[in-house]
């Protein structure tokens, strides 16, 4: 597993917002991106996860391997807290749903409706749905929205276990998670200059690459 | 693919799945017709198969927007496009979990509610087999409209407008494979192109409506 950005450059509503971001993340890698509200984390996040073309640059992954976390959980507020994840265990093929509850700390709450679940319990429900991915690169997207400092650091601790199994972790986050091994990547730099709007700044419907 | 069918089901029937409105809707159209056109038999028998079919689009069309829209709201329509599943899969299974929850439903109670109407006997046959044929259509065609108007608040008024001249051929087919067939008339030329209708559009609307979630959710 390789995740190998290189001269990429996004933009959000044909505006472009970072240019020449490049990097690369291995296996028991972790890296932070850090930059100030509507830099373009998310976005970068989502052209990574394959949800939006990215205007230049090359994206490579070896294969099959991300896991996406977006700022919604997508919970269904009518199932238990089991049905939702087992549906995605169902999804990726794997089945491991009672030890990603454990692992999350969800166990006691597996047969709860997730209408009834805490903002916090929501969220540590929609980060267990990696652990049931059986996904290699997570990519995740403000994961400790709304977690508690204990939440925050049972978290910190799952991360470093997938690390450690030859996972790694590309992570938008504010807050310092407490993984001394992560590196961190300040996006400033990479901030698209205004008004360079080149000719690829508007994002045609079809000449997207619909992979 | 089949955990999918099955959470789209347990979602309909579970509290506010919204499980029984449209039959609830049909069932209220076909009531209400023969109070606001009066008792005369001949009258009712002469309408009887338009207003079936109405009926059963109209109360297709009423779920219609929930088929991504609540996907979308909490973020599993994200999530279900980084998945290791065609979009296109996706989209088709939703068609069929809607149609299992609407035109399933409706198709089985149409005989009853054509009593009210005092259809003949004759068309009671035919009115199962051309909404069997006729509503997966309306699901596929739907969920077209839906994945065209996903993303937008209150995309339920613009999704009946797109969707509505779409369903023109299903309905005059359908209407006239019932018409023809409690009138004792040959059937085979509607009801085929109906069967056509909707497998052209169980083809390739899963495909149109997959890219257009793919540019909706940039």
């Amino acid at each position: 597993m390789e995740l190998r950005v290189s001269s990429v450059s996004i933009a959000r509503g044909g505006i472009p917002l970072l240019e020449g971001v490049s990097f690369v993340l291995r296996a028991g890698g972790c890296l932070v991106l850090r930059g100030a509200n509507g830099i373009g984390k998310t976005t970068l996040l989502r052209t990574i996860a394959g949800l939006q073309p990215a205007l230049g640059g090359d994206i490579s992954v070896g294969g099959d391997a991300i896991a996406y976390a977006a700022h919604a959980d997508g919970l269904k507020s009518t199932l238990t807290v089991a049905e939702n994840l087992a549906f995605w265990a169902a999804v990726y093929g794997t089945g491991a749903v009672d030890q990603a509850l454990a692992r999350m700390n969800l166990s006691e709450l597996r047969d709860r409706q997730a209408a009834n679940l805490s903002a916090g319990q929501k969220r540590r429900l929609g980060l267990a749905r990696l652990l049931v991915t059986g996904r290699a690169l997570w990519v995740l997207d403000e994961p400790t929205v709304s977690l508690d400092k204990a939440s925050v650091a049972l978290f910190a601790g799952v991360v470093r276990d997938h690390l450690k199994a030859g996972g790694a972790a590309l992570i938008a986050t504010h807050i310092d998670l407490g993984l001394d091994e992560a590196e961190v990547l300040e996006l400033e730099p990479f901030r698209a200059k205004r008004n360079a709007r080149g000719s690829g700044a508007f994002d045609s419907a079809f000449g997207g690459d619909f992979a | 693919m089949i955990a999918l069918f099955y959470r789209d089901m347990r979602l309909a029937v579970r509290a506010g799945g919204g499980f029984g409105l449209g039959l609830a809707f049909f069932l209220l159209i076909a009531v209400l017709v023969p109070l606001g056109v009066g008792p005369e038999g001949t009258t009712l028998a002469k309408i009887a198969p338009g207003i079936l079919w109405v009926g059963a689009l109209l109360s297709c069309l009423l779920s219609l927007d929930r088929i991504f829209a609540l996907d979308y709201e909490d973020g599993s329509l994200d999530l279900l496009l980084t998945a290791p599943m065609p979009l296109e899969g996706v989209v088709a299974i939703k068609a069929f979990a809607h149609w299992t929850v609407t035109g399933l439903p409706l198709t089985l109670a149409a005989p009853v509610l054509a009593i009210l109407l005092n259809l003949p006997a004759e068309g009671f046959f035919w009115l199962v087999v051309s909404l069997a044929l006729g509503t997966p259509a309306l699901s596929v065609i739907g969920a077209f409209g839906a994945a065209l108007t996903v993303g937008l608040k209150r995309g339920g008024l613009l999704l009946s407008l797109l969707v509505l001249p779409l369903y023109v051929p299903t309905l005059i087919f359908g209407a006239e494979v019932v018409k023809r067939g409690a009138t004792g008339a040959e059937t085979l030329t509607p009801l085929v192109l109906l069967a056509g209708i909707t497998a052209g559009a169980a083809a390739f609307l899963p495909f149109a409506s997959a890219a257009a979630i793919r540019i909706n959710l940039r």
